[in-house]
């Protein structure tokens, strides 16, 4: 997979999810109306508010992600040498300069957001700039770009917010589901089977999204970004800083973990099947192998 | 029948060469943006020079032929109109800027004055920003090069007038250098 047939997937596959939750939550929201012997308009308000969350998803998840993450633009003046170092990675990649970002946070980590290399936002968490050196956060930077140019910050950004949204949806659901005291006759029983399956299915079908949005595009940007910096060591011992460090996250969430250039909630002490079914990233020690390799 | 079958044919060719004259001219056009992005950093870093002098003078009157130099080499920069006589300005500019580093050592005012500091971090970050700015053009000109010489391409490039594009060539010590920082 070369650069330009990633741009083209990512575009498409935008699209499909866009369209794909649409269909999603209208399906859920009518079978979960048909449980609790609501009419069809429930529905249909469904496909409306589905409709534009999508739409709106498409336009506004960086401002989301930036908001629900607490990131503060900088200036250049503020971190002149973070400020640089993305303007040189710019330079090098044929990128406009994205609007930079911080995260007031120890844990160190980065992510890239927004809609096209126009509209986007490159952030970095305090921790991780305190924690690199010039040439390590070259590497990080560079692989944060690398994702803003392959438009992976589109379809990740539109699929934290639809991710989010079917996972608030879901709670909801059981919730109700659960709590209701509806006297109901047998054939609203079998939709009240099926909205609880669907209201468990949903976010593990969620997860998946995200694993199948995340991972191989974690080796695509690192290897496009050690392109970048020509020094793939420097991103290989960012890395391998990432790993050793074991400071929380105070602010990722599930919706968002997909973001990051490594996967906030890797605590890497619980390592069985279900931890590597919902595993957003590729193991850094793999990541750290193939740039080595270089 | 026979005259439908060869109208066919030619507009078959004709779309396939119109195919290929775009696909390569979008790699021409990158070049030429990618040279452009040269150019504002060179153009950053002539900016620099007559700050760069002043600052300097004030502290080492007598380093005369250091100044010269460099306002001769900066002229240079501003006229050089082909990318080799850029290239050759520029390289010569980054030896000149090493000797008046070295000579600030001598004088410890010049070195602790702000001022230079703030100069000396400014050309640093030039150079990295050139150095940048000619990777990206020179991984563009191989993009096009490539393009202009593979297979069918190649048939038809000589014949729409495309030439092959020159790259921006590094200083010898330049392409020694491993970036190393601990």
């Amino acid at each position: 997979m070369n650069i330009y047939s990633a741009i083209s997937s990512n575009k498409n596959k935008t699209w499909v999810i866009m369209f794909l939750f649409v269909v999603f939550v209208t399906t859920l929201v009518y079978i979960f109306s048909k449980a609790m012997g609501y009419g069809i308009g429930l529905a249909g308000i469904a496909l409306v508010i589905a409709g534009f969350t999508s739409i709106g998803s498409y336009y506004y998840s960086d401002k989301l992600v930036l908001a629900t993450t607490g990131a503060k633009e900088i200036k250049k003046q503020d971190f002149p040498n973070y400020y640089k170092i993305v303007e040189n990675m710019c330079i090098a990649a044929g990128l406009p300069m994205p609007k930079v970002y911080v995260v007031s946070d120890p844990s160190p980590n980065a992510f890239a957001t927004g809609r096209d290399p126009k509209h986007a936002v490159v952030c970095a968490t305090t921790g991780l700039l305190e924690m690199l050196n010039d040439a390590e956060l070259e590497g990080v930077v560079a692989h944060e770009l690398s994702h803003v140019k392959n438009y992976d910050i589109r379809l990740m950004g539109v699929v934290a917010i639809l991710v989010g949204f079917i996972a608030i949806l879901s709670d909801l659901f059981i919730r109700a589901t659960f709590f209701s005291n509806r006297d109901d006759d047998r054939g609203n029983a079998i939709f009240m089977v099926l909205a609880i399956i669907f209201a468990i299915l949903s976010p593990i079908a969620a997860t998946l999204i995200q694993l199948a949005v995340s991972r191989k595009r974690e080796y695509l940007a690192d290897a496009s970004g050690a392109l970048l910096t020509r020094y793939p060591e420097g991103l290989a011992s960012a890395l391998e800083k990432l790993e050793k460090d074991k400071t929380a996250p105070k602010v990722a969430s599930n919706a968002t973990a997909h973001l990051y250039i490594e996967n906030p909630f890797d605590n890497k002490k619980v390592k069985n099947f279900f931890t590597g079914l919902f595993n957003t990233h590729p193991p850094l020690e793999e990541r750290i192998k193939i740039l080595r390799q270089m | 029948m026979n005259i439908i079958i060869i109208v066919a044919v030619i507009l078959a060719i004709l779309a396939f060469v119109w195919f290929l004259y775009n696909s390569i001219i979008v790699a021409k056009l990158r070049v030429n943006e990618a040279l452009s992005q040269i150019d504002v950093q060179l153009k950053r870093r002539t900016d620099l020079i007559p700050n760069l002098v002043e600052t300097v003078k004030g502290y080492a009157k007598h380093e005369k032929q250091l100044f010269e130099d460099v306002t001769k080499e900066r002229a240079n920069l501003v006229s050089a109109s082909s990318l080799e006589e850029k290239a050759k300005a520029n390289n010569q500019l980054t030896e000149t800027f090493k000797s008046i580093f070295a000579v600030a050592e001598a004088y410890p005012a010049l070195r602790a004055s702000e001022n230079f500091m703030q100069l000396q971090e400014e050309v640093s970050d030039t150079e990295n920003k050139i150095a940048y700015s000619r990777q990206f053009y020179n991984s563009n000109v191989l993009d096009y090069n490539t393009k202009l010489v593979v297979f069918p391409n190649v048939l038809i490039a000589g014949m729409l007038g495309f030439k092959s594009a020159e790259f921006f060539a590094a200083t010898e010590a330049e392409k020694k250098a491993v970036k190393v920082s601990f």
